[in-house]
């Protein structure tokens, strides 16, 4: 019999976040898939009441909480100890759990402290006869693996956006608090910040419909013989503030910084697509002056809807990684983009 | 107060990024077709901790790094022609699978040993560096694993930027959602970071630096312990590439203004 526990943390503001309801509904199936299974809930943070009734009307029958200032704080020390401890309470032998850049942290180095395995990126679980099975990706997004496993715990990660939320209405949630005693050599770290760019310099936007990729082609020399970098970086400016897009680059674009040559002031490595860069979720991508290479598109895997522009027909784009290649050049494309965008907001 | 530290870089080995990978069946479970064939690379994340170790052990007098790489010892050997070059370490190589489908709990033991195992190794000066996912697995998993194993709880992942200050108290930043980094405080080593791109660019091949690597690094290719991986309890049920090549529309001769409406009206749909 499976014991399945939605391990949580929530946000500052005491709320659970769209990624738990997330976890929860892929635990809530798995639930419902697996006969005499149990499903239980543990939170942390400085006090989660408020988010476990916040989803107190989902299937869970129990719910367990570590609270107190020192684990508001993101830090692995704590959240791990916080996590055995819950892991522990709820006997859990299936832990499901929102793979938030904080939880990233810690999961794994969780399983190894209990014993267990985990699995991270997970995109799908499934009960097929049965057997409980997790999907996720090998070889940066290249192949998809359905996986199984005997030892228990196992601790699943589950991706976000990659599961529909659950829509588990509020009610009142009678937490079981778990006192933990914190010894002193777990608060050596201290979490001081965060930095972020100003707001009007924040080109990340995970909620963008719309993820809109630069490549080098922005900087190389045009039919003219010239570079036009300056008029580039006001056309993706532009662009960026009348689509509300999230901006991402190809790997060749953002070393260029770094290589001291004339480049676009707001991109980062942060921005990168790709093997060595991020894979984010959007439902429509449009990629401009980038060749559409393999270690760029793999980071395309969960973009739903695909269009780039590119003068070069032959490009990676042409071969099967795009739905509409415009062979045309970009800076007159998107200049007139922009301009139907801003006449007809 | 000088501070010198005791890095140890974990790396591994991957497929060049630029070649196609199709999964096959093998006996010890799903494997690359030709994987032995393939070019290999050093894990493009652990390259990047394996440059900032280098950047940090030469800014502070007394450092020393350590290269621990879990792969195939002959392709370990042709991947160290070229890493040999970059920066001066002292290589560690276990003789094993660099595949992605194996377990992240069994390399992390055979990595704990092989740290365990270095001479003189002191704790107190102690600072584990990887890449905070491979590109072969992915999982984020090893790097945690080994640092529970090692009883390293200051961990951190995602790592941008380490700066030490004089008392030996270092800042540290993380990637978090958003394109944001959390900034976090450490008393000082030991500690675990898992780096991302950091902030150095790749250093230029120098042969003296590799002439001097290559004295540690055939020895250690030599005595490599071969390791088994059981894999115990795991199962692959499939493996598969995803399905869909795109039908692409490839539009030319359209004029700009076509383009830019066709463009807009999709945006908006
Ligand atoms: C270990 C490793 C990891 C890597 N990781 C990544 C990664 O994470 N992400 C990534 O992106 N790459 C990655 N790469 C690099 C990748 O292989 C490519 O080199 C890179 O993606 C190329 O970038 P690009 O397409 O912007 O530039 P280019 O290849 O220079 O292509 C520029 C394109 O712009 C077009 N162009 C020029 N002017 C115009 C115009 N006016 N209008 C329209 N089109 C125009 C050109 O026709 C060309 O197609 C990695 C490589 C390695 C070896």
């Amino acid at each position: 019999m499976e014991t399945i526990l939605v391990l949580a943390h929530t946000e500052a503001d005491g709320s659970p976040a769209q990624t738990v309801r997330e976890s929860l509904h892929a635990a809530v199936n798995l639930h419902q898939a697996s006969p005499d299974s149990k499903l239980v809930v543990g939170l942390i943070g400085t006090n989660v009441e408020a988010a476990a009734n916040a989803i107190a009307a989902c299937p869970a029958t129990k719910y367990f909480g570590v609270t107190g200032a020192e684990f508001a704080q993101p830090r692995y020390a704590t959240d791990c100890a916080a996590a055995e401890a819950i892991c522990k309470s709820a006997q859990a032998t299936i832990v499901i759990a929102p793979a938030t850049a904080r939880w990233n942290r810690v999961l794994a180095g969780l399983a190894q402290r209990l014993g267990g395995r985990a699995d991270t990126h997970v995109t799908g679980i499934s009960a097929e006869s049965g057997v409980i099975g997790i999907s996720r990706w090998y070889y940066r997004q290249r192949m998809e693996a359905l996986v199984q496993r005997t030892q228990r715990p196992w601790i699943v990660a589950i991706d976000p956006g990659s599961q529909t939320p659950c829509n588990c209405g509020a009610g009142t949630a009678v937490v079981e608090v778990i006192s933990m005693q914190i010894p002193e050599a777990s608060l050596r770290t201290k979490v001081v910040g965060v930095r972020a760019p100003a707001a009007d310099a924040q080109t990340i936007r995970p909620d963008a419909k719309l993820l809109f990729v630069t490549g080098a082609g922005w900087t190389k020399k045009q039919a003219d013989g010239q570079t036009h970098v300056p008029e580039a970086e006001h056309l993706i400016r532009d662009f960026l503030k009348v689509s509300r897009a999230s901006l991402g680059s190809s790997k060749s674009l953002v070393d260029l910084g770094g290589e001291g040559q004339a480049i676009l002031p707001f991109l980062s490595h942060l921005n990168q697509i790709g093997q060595t860069g991020a894979t984010p979720r959007h439902p429509k991508g449009l990629s401009t002056c980038c060749h559409g290479e393999e270690p760029h598109t793999v980071g395309w895997r969960f973009i739903a809807e695909r269009r780039a522009i590119s003068l070069d027909a032959n490009c990676g784009w042409a071969r099967g990684k795009t739905d509409v290649l415009y062979v045309a050049d970009a800076f007159q494309v998107m200049q007139k983009v922009n301009a139907l965008l801003a006449a007809n907001p | 107060m000088s501070i010198a530290y005791q890095i140890v870089v974990c790396a591994g080995i991957v497929p060049d990024p630029l070649q196609t990978l199709e999964p096959v069946t093998s006996p010890a479970g799903p494997a690359l077709k030709n994987e032995m064939m393939l070019p290999a690379v050093l894990d493009p994340w652990a390259g990047h901790a394996l440059f900032e170790a280098a950047n940090l052990a030469k800014n502070l007098p007394g450092s020393k790094v350590w290269l621990v790489s879990f792969g195939p010892k002959a392709k370990l050997q042709q991947v160290m022609m070229t890493v040999a070059q970059k920066v001066p370490f002292e290589l560690v190589a276990l003789d094993g699978p660099a595949s992605g489908f194996t377990e992240a709990t069994e390399v992390a033991a055979a990595l704990t040993e092989a740290i365990q195992a270095i001479p003189a190794l002191d704790k107190s000066k102690l600072l584990v560096f990887g890449g905070w996912e491979s590109a072969s697995r992915g999982a984020g998993a090893t790097l945690q694993m080994l640092g529970e194993r090692l009883g390293i709880s200051d961990q951190f992942q995602g790592v941008d930027e380490l700066k030490v200050s004089a008392d030996g108290t270092m800042e540290i930043w993380e990637r978090i959602e958003g394109g944001r980094h959390q900034v976090s405080q450490c008393a000082g080593a030991p500690a675990l970071l898992g780096w991302a791109t950091g902030n150095l660019p790749e250093p230029k091949n120098n042969p003296q630096v590799g002439m001097t690597n290559m004295r540690t690094v055939m020895p250690a290719l030599q005595k490599a312990k071969p390791q088994k991986l059981a894999g115990d309890g795991l199962k692959f049920a499939s493996v598969t590439l995803p399905k869909q090549m795109r039908d692409t529309k490839i539009v030319k001769d359209a004029s700009p203004d076509d383009i830019a409406k066709e463009i807009v009206d999709w945006i908006k749909q």
